[in-house]
């Protein structure tokens, strides 16, 4: 089973982000849930988000607590949550920061695999807007092939409608965009 | 027939209510059922589904609409939530006493206070005793399932009785996950329209409600339970009929890996597939444990509860409510009640969990697995316990 927990803060879209990869990892045929952290959600407070995908049924209901993958919206929220503090020992950092992996890494702290992407500047310009979650799903299929790119498209559509297209131009651009580099031993 | 998707829970019980072709709902929305009846809502809006939607300013009054309408005839729907189903409770009453089929789901959240939004059984707990049909699930397929067969439970002309799908709040609501979805015409075999043997119609008037003197009291109150008590029958025959039509069947108590087991949790809700996972585990390491996950809370399926826990030494009874100051936890009472009257019984421990959205994890079910054997070797000092609470 792969655990996927999502960092960012009301309105940046992390529990829209782990609906359309739930929705897309069953679309392949496996099992998956996506969730958020059900509490009293206002725009701008931190907010998490999280996703399993398995081939077998899940059977859990509670929150992921050792992560394989976290994946951080907002690097503002790295001081305040901690995030990496409980992630697997092999698991990997996925982070929306305009910083080079060697800054990132000092700034931060952070040892485990890390996947970085300027997608504030990615959304901006495909989106016009600064809202970055679909944008940072190219960044997490980068690292991670959680899902096929292709088994997303018709979840997006679904949810965005005409805003779809530009949505996965936006993924597609951090997808290209991601660098990754091996964690740091 | 049918196919497998990705949903939202809440989304796809308002899609079950939907294929069901519920003709009237009135709701009050409240975490976490708001989902369910936004949905449906915006069905009813947007041209999707054709009923009735009254939009109402409290739940005592969503629930005296619903009594109103399914008076008429119609297939009637809502759902709520905690203080939500205690604004309804005096209704609650009245909707079951008057034989009205309105079909309820009730995400299961905690009762104020301290004010909390989050998950728990405490809502429903508070209305054991309203008279209607109460039905636990513990996945989405299930929410899906039983929100259709729920009406074909309640319509059949030997029941009659109002029925709520318990399905706990957040954990269960606000998941999405994999289902497997039936079609329109696989369920408009399988439930026919509503037809009622009295409706309120002008043209041909009738009393429905009126009061009872000492005289007759007693003899309508007898009358329901024996209704409510008989309704097993219905209830586990609708079950067989969906599970000839889609492969999933559904018990009144359903054993999970439980035979020979010395010992047994009993669980209600979701909390089963997690405590699943602990006996898998906990069997994997040589442990004699299996689990009974009880579904029907109304009528109580004693019968089917004594068969599948007298094998046992003991039972651990997960209660995700607590009777303040009272003998024991809901479930734990009731377990321990319909256990009395055997001559060779199981030891029960009971233990509250998961109050108030505390997270449960496989680990906190192997924790108390252990903790319970302890207690049992050395003789338990308390009849339950409060899991997990700090000191």
């Amino acid at each position: 089973m792969l655990e996927i927990r999502f960092h960012g803060r009301g309105g940046q879209g992390a529990v829209t982000s782990v609906e359309l990869l739930a929705t897309a990892a069953i679309e392949e045929g496996k099992f998956a849930q996506g969730f958020p952290s059900f509490g009293p959600e206002r725009r701008g407070a931190p907010v998490l988000a999280f996703l399993r995908i398995d081939d077998q049924p899940i059977r859990l209901r509670c929150k992921i607590a050792n992560p394989d993958v976290i994946l951080i919206l907002d690097p503002s929220l790295i001081r305040i949550q901690k995030p990496a503090a409980d992630l697997k020992p092999n698991g990997i950092i996925v982070l929306n920061t305009n910083k080079s992996l060697a800054e990132a890494r000092q700034e931060y702290g952070l040892t485990h695999t890390l996947a970085v992407v300027d997608a504030n500047q990615i959304a901006k310009q495909v989106l016009g807007v600064p809202i970055t979650n679909t944008t940072m799903l190219g960044a997490l299929l980068r690292a991670t092939e959680c899902v096929k790119l292709d088994s997303l498209k018709g979840p997006l559509q679904e949810r965005f409608g005409p805003m779809a297209a530009k949505n996965i131009a936006a993924l597609e651009e951090a997808y290209k965009q991601t660098v990754v580099e091996e964690a740091k031993s | 027939m049918g196919h497998r998707k990705g949903m939202e829970v809440s989304i796809a019980v308002s899609h079950a209510v939907a294929l069901a072709r519920a003709e009237a709902i009135a709701a009050y929305p409240i975490t976490p059922q708001t989902h369910i009846v936004e949905h449906l809502s915006s069905m009813v809006a947007n041209g999707e589904l054709e009923a009735e939607f009254v939009n109402v300013e409290s739940e005592h009054s969503a629930m005296s609409a619903c009594i109103g309408m399914s008076a008429t005839g119609a297939r009637t729907y809502t759902a709520t939530s905690a203080q939500g189903l205690a604004l309804m409770h005096e209704i609650l009453f009245i909707a079951s006493a008057l034989r009205l089929p309105i079909v309820m789901t009730v995400a299961n959240r905690a009762l104020s206070g301290p004010l909390s939004i989050w998950n728990d059984h405490s809502d429903i707990m508070a209305a054991k005793d309203i008279g209607w049909i109460q039905i636990f699930v513990k996945n989405g397929q299930e929410a899906f399932d039983h929100t259709v067969m729920a009406f074909k439970i309640a319509e059949n002309s030997k029941v009659l009785l109002p029925t709520i799908i318990n399905m706990d709040g957040f954990i269960l609501t606000h998941v999405v996950e994999a289902m497997n979805f039936v079609d329109q015409e696989m369920v408009d075999k399988f439930l026919p329209p509503y037809s009622p043997r009295h409706t309120l119609d002008p043209k041909s008037p009738v009393t429905m409600g009126a009061f009872a003197m000492p005289e007759i009291y007693t003899e309508v109150k007898m009358k329901h339970q024996v209704t409510l008590t008989d309704s097993q029958q219905v209830i586990t025959s609708v079950w067989d009929e969906w599970a000839n039509l889609t492969g999933r069947a559904y018990k009144p108590v359903e054993r999970y890996k439980a035979d020979n087991a010395s010992t047994l949790f009993l669980t209600m809700g979701c909390l089963g597939e997690v405590a699943e996972i602990a006996v898998d585990e906990l069997q994997a390491a040589g442990e004699s444990v299996g689990l009974i996950e009880l579904r029907l809370w109304r009528p109580f399926p004693f019968a089917e509860l004594r068969a599948a826990l007298a094998g046992a030494n003991l039972v651990i009874i997960c209660d995700r409510a607590l009777s303040p100051g009272g003998a024991a936890p809901p479930v734990l009472a009731e377990v321990r009640s319909a256990l009395y009257a055997l001559s060779h019984r199981p030891q029960t421990l009971g233990y509250i969990i998961g109050l108030g959205g505390r997270d449960v994890s496989p680990e906190s079910f192997k924790d108390i697995y252990a903790k319970a054997r302890m207690e049992i070797a050395q003789g338990p000092s308390q009849e339950f316990y409060l899991y997990g609470v700090r000191g």
